[in-house]
């Protein structure tokens, strides 16, 4: 029976550790330019893909072994990739409204989800030569210095060329090369990630096994909370970042290009999403829905540990995990066994998703009590 | 904008071409026009200052200065080039040196911290990110709290600091807004001197607003401004009492 709290409490943690990877990029962005990243889950599901592909790319080469390095390097790069477009194309745009940031990016999510059922060889080309077309056209034209005034102009002649072009490319390859280039990626179903052999298995401990996936996972979030906390705390960059989070109009009156600032936070947080990505494949299958089953658990974890605090993050993570997870699994039930009612309870409760719904409830009776978190905020900083 | 009163002359020194020129500038909040075609001049190695009472848009002056304001119309130009288009923190790196009022010290930043960030308007950054003991003689007081964080400071110490922080970054032109706001006599002592030479030592010149007769007669040429227009101007040692009584609360 404590081997079984023993082992539901290192899941928790393992669990714990994932939002808390998931949400430190979240948390990151929303402290410097307060927008709530709706695609953050998204952006974990690409991670978690990339991880697929670079897995399926190694295998049967001697550097199976270490894939998940591999992986994990390759998710980060594609996934910050992923969020420089996002914040230069969409969030840009929408500083200081709040509102529509939240939608766009929603729809951005949207967008991401339908991208990874329905990517084919076809689809990749279509993009691609769209932008080629579209964006070249663009950089060509706007070396005219009078680009503002055409722009109308461009846009309406440009978009249809380069959109009817594209499909007409794709369809054209489409049907030389037959079902190799249409074919899904895919498609809607999960796809598994197999874990290199050294992380099988795992490490016999007091009754029960801690698996070394978990461990791994724990440890790459340790890795990743202390690089992050030296990256804003020792280089030139995560001064002006905690400089622009705290007053963004001084820090751009002493010279900090705010715009840069802002593009490689986003870059970073995303990235940090795309670590979790690579985390969440050895927890489980992956499919286009995978970045939704984390994004609300990883928005509590924010709310509950106070924005912009990072020993308030690692501690609501965790608790969240744990909780989620011991209510989640029957070890509650269990432990609860001589006492019937209390035992009836979280029988009650031991679904995941009946868990999620318990996990709500305290964290809203949490929030009537502090409000700003478990670390608020406080001294001159508020009024200052 | 025309001018009724005879009092205004644009600032002439000497055959130099002014550092900063403002011209027919017009800013809104909304749909209220607070600048009204504001013209003002600072020559280099000049100190002027901007007088007037609550409220008639000095800040707003600055702030457009440093582009946290968009004009509707008008231009702004730095050694005969203009700054418009400019963002702010290009500004900045073009010489502009800002002490806002209420000073704006990142807080949860050490004053060390702050001060680095000071090097952030320099053209390319130092190697060695050190602090110059120029900066510790014009303000004693930073030298022995270094690893405080800048919120914890009192407002005295925290003008200090946002004026040696503006001083990091070597600029052309250093604007100071209301440096001496609810700071005790002593300490305004302290913050002329240091201004004063900051002035004889680099040459920079000085953009001031300012409330105390003391500071603005410090000044080579006042500005006077009254609901967004500029309405006088002149030398500041032929500052009448009139101009005085009239624009400055004392
Ligand atoms: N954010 C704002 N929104 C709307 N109106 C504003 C805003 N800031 C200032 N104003 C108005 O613009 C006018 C000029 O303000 P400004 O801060 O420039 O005055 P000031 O001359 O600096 O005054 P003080 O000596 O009190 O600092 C004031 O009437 C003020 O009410
Ligand atoms: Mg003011």
């Amino acid at each position: 029976m404590l081997s079984g709290l023993v082992d539901g409490i290192f899941s928790g943690i393992s669990l714990g550790s994932v939002l808390l990877l998931a949400a430190l990029g979240l948390a990151i962005v929303f402290g410097l330019m307060g927008v709530i990243n709706m695609a953050h889950g998204e952006l974990i599901m690409l991670g978690a893909y990339t991880t697929f592909l670079v897995q399926n790319a190694l295998k049967n080469t001697p550097l199976f072994g270490i894939y998940i390095f591999v992986a994990l390097i390759a998710a980060f790069i594609v996934t910050a990739i992923f969020g420089l477009i996002l914040e230069r194309g969409v969030i840009r745009h929408l500083y200081g409204r709040p509102l529509e940031t939240l939608l766009a990016t929603w729809g951005v999510s949207l967008i991401l989800q339908q991208f990874v059922r329905s990517v084919s060889w076809q689809l990749v080309a279509i993009v691609a030569v769209f932008c080629v077309l579209f964006f070249g056209a663009m950089t060509i034209v706007a070396r005219r210095t009078d680009f503002e005034r055409i722009r109308g102009w461009f846009l309406a002649v440009m978009l249809p060329l380069s959109a009817v072009s594209a499909i007409a490319v794709g369809n054209v390859l489409g049907a030389t090369y037959k079902l190799a280039f249409t074919k899904e990626w895919f498609g809607a179903r999960n796809v598994d990630v197999t874990a290199p052999r050294w992380l099988r298995g795992g490490l016999p401990v007091a009754g029960t096994q801690f698996s070394y996936a978990r461990i791994f996972i724990i440890v790459l979030t340790i890795a990743c909370v202390v690089g992050v906390y030296w990256f804003l705390n020792n280089t030139p960059w995560g001064l002006r970042i905690r400089s622009v989070t705290q007053n963004r109009t001084m820090s751009a009156c002493l010279g900090i290009p705010t715009k840069k600032v802002d593009a490689l936070t986003f870059a970073l947080g995303s990235g940090l999403a795309g670590l979790a990505g690579c985390a969440v494949s050895l927890l489980g299958s992956v499919g286009p829905n995978t970045g939704q089953n984390y994004i609300v658990d990883t928005f509590m974890v924010v709310v509950v540990g106070g924005v912009g605090k990072l020993a308030g993050s690692i501690l609501a993570a965790l608790a969240i995990g744990t909780a989620n997870y011991l209510i989640g699994s029957n070890t509650l039930v269990d432990l609860t066994a001589p006492i019937q009612p209390l035992s009836d309870v979280f029988a009650f409760f031991s679904t995941i998703s009946m868990a999620k719904v318990l996990v709500f409830a305290l964290i809203i009776a949490f929030l009537q009590f502090r409000p700003g978190g478990l670390f608020p905020q406080k001294g001159r900083t508020v009024d200052a | 904008m025309s001018y009724e009163n005879a009092t205004l002359e644009p600032m002439r020194a000497d055959t130099a071409s002014p550092m900063l020129e403002v011209d027919d500038l017009n800013v809104y909040y909304g749909e209220s026009h607070i600048l009204r075609g504001v013209n003002m001049s600072v020559f280099p190695g000049k100190m002027v200052c901007l007088i007037g009472r609550n409220g008639v848009g000095k800040t707003t002056m600055l702030k457009t200065l440093m582009g946290i304001l968009k004009p509707r119309s008008g231009n702004i130009k730095l050694d005969g080039k203009s700054i418009i288009a400019r963002t702010t923190d290009q500004r900045a790196r073009l010489g502009i040196g800002y002490v806002p009022q209420g000073r704006e010290v990142i807080p949860r930043l050490t004053i060390k911290e702050n001060l680095i960030l000071g090097l952030e308007a320099l053209p390319e950054r130092p190697k060695h990110l050190e602090i110059p003991d120029e900066i510790f003689e014009l303000f004693p007081v930073l030298k022995t709290m270094l690893s405080r964080m800048g919120g914890d400071l009192s407002g005295g110490q925290q003008q200090q600091l946002a004026i040696a922080r503006a001083l990091m970054g070597r600029p052309r032109l250093l604007v100071l807004d209301e440096p001496t706001e609810g700071i005790q006599p002593s300490i305004i002592l302290e913050i002329e001197a240091a201004v004063r030479r900051i002035i004889e030592t680099t040459g920079i010149s000085v953009l001031l607003v300012e409330q105390h007769l003391h500071f603005v007669r410090q000044a080579d040429w006042y500005y006077a401004m009254q609901k967004g227009s500029m309405v006088a101007s002149g030398s500041t040692s032929q500052l009448s009492n009139d101009v005085i009584q009239q624009f400055l609360a004392v």
